[in-house]
């Protein structure tokens, strides 16, 4: 696939209400490029709710289903039953930020996972509650400062595609706003698929993580090349590296992860101990990869 | 066809009769015989729906609010925490616009935990914008379910609408219900029409975003006008119900009350107590009279003021309580006739709270204190059978 | 179709001429520029408009001025100017 090959058709209209340099609104063009119009949003609360714009108009040319924030999930299964009954061929996405997702959402994540309803679930993360402005999430990396966690966070970021992985269910992919072909793959292949598809979608947020707004692509390229975001897909059980990832399972190959950190004002007051704590963190991780893709 | 059916599985012949096409089901005493009932229905073909068996009430709603957003007849059933537990998502549903039906058995709510009759759960979301009923048989409880979704896919209502029901006393008993035939029912009830919107994309559209001060105000007053519109409806469908059925109940129903002098005002299926209670009244010169509100929700002010201006006296008897404010029904009904000229003497009643029995003793002994504090002009509320040295160790 | 609840319908600016936030504006020059559209493709806004062969050129009415094509272009064809 190559980028020329793309939609030129915007399915997410400019002139929404999105910080310059926000993920979440590239995530949802990118979406549009891969899915075209023939699908419906549920979109829980979150900065997504307020991107739209106000009433009564939208930047969304995809129907969109507004809804509570602990309920997109449930949300779509129901979407997903009457489209079933009414014998429609339309594919149900939610797009839902880290909170809505790891958080208050998971309950119904969990149960839509475990009925392997068919609805595809991408997962926005900017690893915060960017839209309230800047409180920690569970998906909040170790030592990040937000607006609750002013030391920097002490638990270590929650590992949602794990647990989705471990309901199997025929589809958990990692993305990146970063790799947008990567992304938009993988948003096809879902589509493809029957039953719960989860994706987890890296969104570095310039606002919420501190650093100009122009960066927002380059620090998502960080992530990956220092490790710190791993590219992957399972499908059906098989786990598989995608895009740069597939090589870096060396340690030398990734990048220090310093070079990450140093980006984000978020990660200005890490001491050394926080930062030694974070390579670890890294590195068993690419330890746990090394084993899973040598068997 | 008359078929013996306890309350939950009069529901459930109601779903299955209403042609639902998703329904969510959580299950929680003592609604559990009607999501058992309706999951074999499905699973044995007769009702051809999808069962999503959700994780939890509050998934429920929200299964039921995607569902109606694509256009769907979406149903649902649940109880005291169930019903506070989906409580955002029941809210939703209402501003949202969307015709779901969900029957409410109505118990206790804790702690203590405690399964049995109690009304304050459906009184506590009384203004989270449903029409509400509560039934006192179990016909009518399947009535009442098939009539609630022509008047909620009503275009002049759009609203989504809760039916009580008493826990045990009308879940669990059996009584013989008319079961109509499939085929005048969906002569009643045609398949839900996509107006005025459906999750669509051939006609994209955003469905609740961020709404400014500027707007907001109008869209509510458009809510509030369709609940006021409802109450038409409500009477129109039930009239076109009494033609087709045979059967018909109307926003109030009225038992002996045209010369009554003292009214028992109450819901439910304990009315049939209150009713036994006034016709042996009645054998002793009494001029008793039960007034059962039938719909709850908008409430039948005007029908009510009507019926009670020419009563000297009326027992509210609630089965709810808001704490430090009494009865729930009693505010309601007072607010309801505070512009007649002539106003009833009212005494409250809190009584059959944690699902004690009230027993048609009980309304006698109601009736005859209504009477002895209307001669003595001493109005007000009292609870019932209160023995606070039963609890005191 | 009447409007009964929330309803909205899609428009470019439902926030408005998002290009008066911009206080820095991306410039082409078209001589570096080769057509790779990788500012079309990181653009979260969708205000790089791709032409028929390719070239590509800004809707100035609601680019934010974020600066992710100028920071991304492989032959720094873009250049963030003062507004």
């Amino acid at each position: 696939m190559n980028i020329k090959d793309l939609d030129r058709e915007e399915y997410f209209l400019p002139g929404n209400a999105s910080c310059p340099g926000c993920p979440a609104s590239l995530g949802l063009r990118l979406l549009g490029k891969a899915v075209g119009n023939k699908a419906v949003l549920v979109v829980p609360a979150g900065c997504t709710t307020v991107i739209q714009g106000p009433y009564p108009l939208t930047f969304s040319k995809l129907p969109l289903l507004n809804i509570a924030f602990a309920a997109s999930a449930a949300t779509a299964s129901g979407i997903s039953a009457a489209f079933e009954v009414k014998a429609k061929d339309i594919p149900v996405i939610v797009y839902a930020g880290d909170g809505g997702t790891a958080d208050i959402g998971l309950q119904a994540l969990s149960g839509a996972a475990e009925r392997n309803e068919n609805v595809t679930y991408i997962c926005y993360d900017n690893e915060a509650y960017q839209n309230t402005g800047i409180q920690r999430s569970s998906s909040t990396p170790y030592g990040a400062w937000t607006t609750t966690t002013i030391k920097g966070k002490r638990e270590h970021k929650k590992d949602v595609p794990k647990i989705l992985a471990a309901h199997n269910i025929p589809y958990v992919a990692t993305a990146s706003i970063a790799y947008p072909l990567d992304f938009i793959e993988k948003v096809r292949k879902s589509l493809k698929l029957k039953g719960l598809k989860y994706i987890h979608l890296h969104s570095p947020c310039p606002t919420g993580w501190r650093f100009p707004s122009e960066k927002t692509v380059e620090v998502g390229r960080l992530a990956v090349l220092t490790g710190a975001w791993i590219l992957y897909e399972i499908e059906n059980g098989v786990f598989k590296l995608t895009g740069p990832s597939k090589s870096l399972l060396e340690k030398g190959s990734r990048k220090p992860v310093e070079e990450y950190l140093k980006v984000q004002g978020r990660f200005q007051n890490l001491t050394d101990a926080m930062i030694d704590e974070i390579r670890n963190e890294i590195e068993e991780k690419w330890e746990e990869i090394w084993k899973i893709v040598r068997s | 066809m008359i078929q013996v059916l306890t309350g939950n599985h009069s529901v459930a012949y109601a779903a299955l009769l209403s042609d639902v096409e998703v329904v969510s089901a959580y299950p929680i005493t003592p609604q559990t015989q009607i999501v058992e009932k309706i999951a074999e229905f499905v699973e044995t073909g007769k009702l051809r729906a999808k069962y999503v068996r959700v994780e939890s009430e509050h998934s429920a709603m929200a299964v039921c609010i995607g569902a109606s957003s694509a256009g769907a007849r979406t149903f649902t059933a649940t109880s005291s925490h169930g019903l506070l537990y989906m409580s955002e998502m029941v809210y939703w549903a209402s501003a949202a616009r969307l015709p779901i039906v969900m029957p409410v058995v109505c118990r206790t709510l804790g702690p203590p935990w405690n399964i049995w009759n109690e009304h304050t759960d459906i009184m506590l979301v009384r203004d989270y914008g449903w029409i509400q009923f509560f039934a006192e048989s179990n016909q009518e409880v399947l009535d009442t379910i098939i009539q609630a979704y022509r008047i909620a896919e009503d275009e002049r209502v759009l609203l989504p609408v809760m039916v009580g029901l008493d826990a045990f006393t009308l879940s669990h008993t059996s009584e013989p219900v008319d079961v109509p035939e499939i085929e005048s029912v969906r002569k009643f009830l045609p398949p839900r029409s996509n107006a005025p919107y459906v999750l669509d994309p051939s006609a994209p559209i955003t469905f609740g975003n961020l709404t400014y001060p500027s707007h907001h105000m109008e869209l509510k007053f458009m809510h509030h006008r369709a609940m006021e519109e409802a109450k038409h409806v409500v009477a129109e469908v039930d009239s076109e119900w009494s033609k087709v059925f045979g059967r018909s109940y109307g926003l109030l129903d009225q038992f002996m009350c045209d010369d009554a002098e003292v009214i028992i005002l109450t819901i439910g299926s304990s009315a049939g107590d209150a009713k036994e209670a006034a016709s042996l009244l009645r054998r002793k010169g009494v001029a008793a009279g039960v007034l059962r509100i039938r719909l709850l929700n908008p409430f039948p002010s005007h029908e009510l003021s009507q019926i009670l201006s020419n009563v000297k006296a009326v027992a509210v008897v609630d089965r709810n309580l808001s704490p430090g404010n009494g009865g729930i029904i009693l505010e309601k009904v007072k607010s309801s006739l505070y512009n007649l000229k002539n106003r009833p003497f009212i005494k409250g009643y809190i009584a059959g709270l944690g699902g004690r029995d009230i027993t048609v003793e009980d309304y006698i002994k109601i009736f005859e204190k209504t009477i002895d504090s209307f001669r003595k002009g001493d109005s007000g509320s009292e609870w019932l059978n209160l023995n606070l040295e039963a609890i005191s160790s | 179709m009447k409007r009964v609840a929330a309803i909205s319908f899609p428009s470019k600016g439902a926030a408005g001429k998002t290009g008066t936030w911009r206080i820095w504006k991306p410039v082409i020059e078209r001589q570096k520029c080769v057509r790779c559209l990788i500012c079309w493709i990181y653009c979260p806004e969708g205000t790089i408009l791709r032409r028929e062969d390719d070239s590509i050129e800004i809707d100035y009415e609601y680019c934010k001025g974020c600066g992710i094509c100028a920071n991304e272009c492989p032959t720094k064809a873009i250049t963030m100017t003062e507004e």
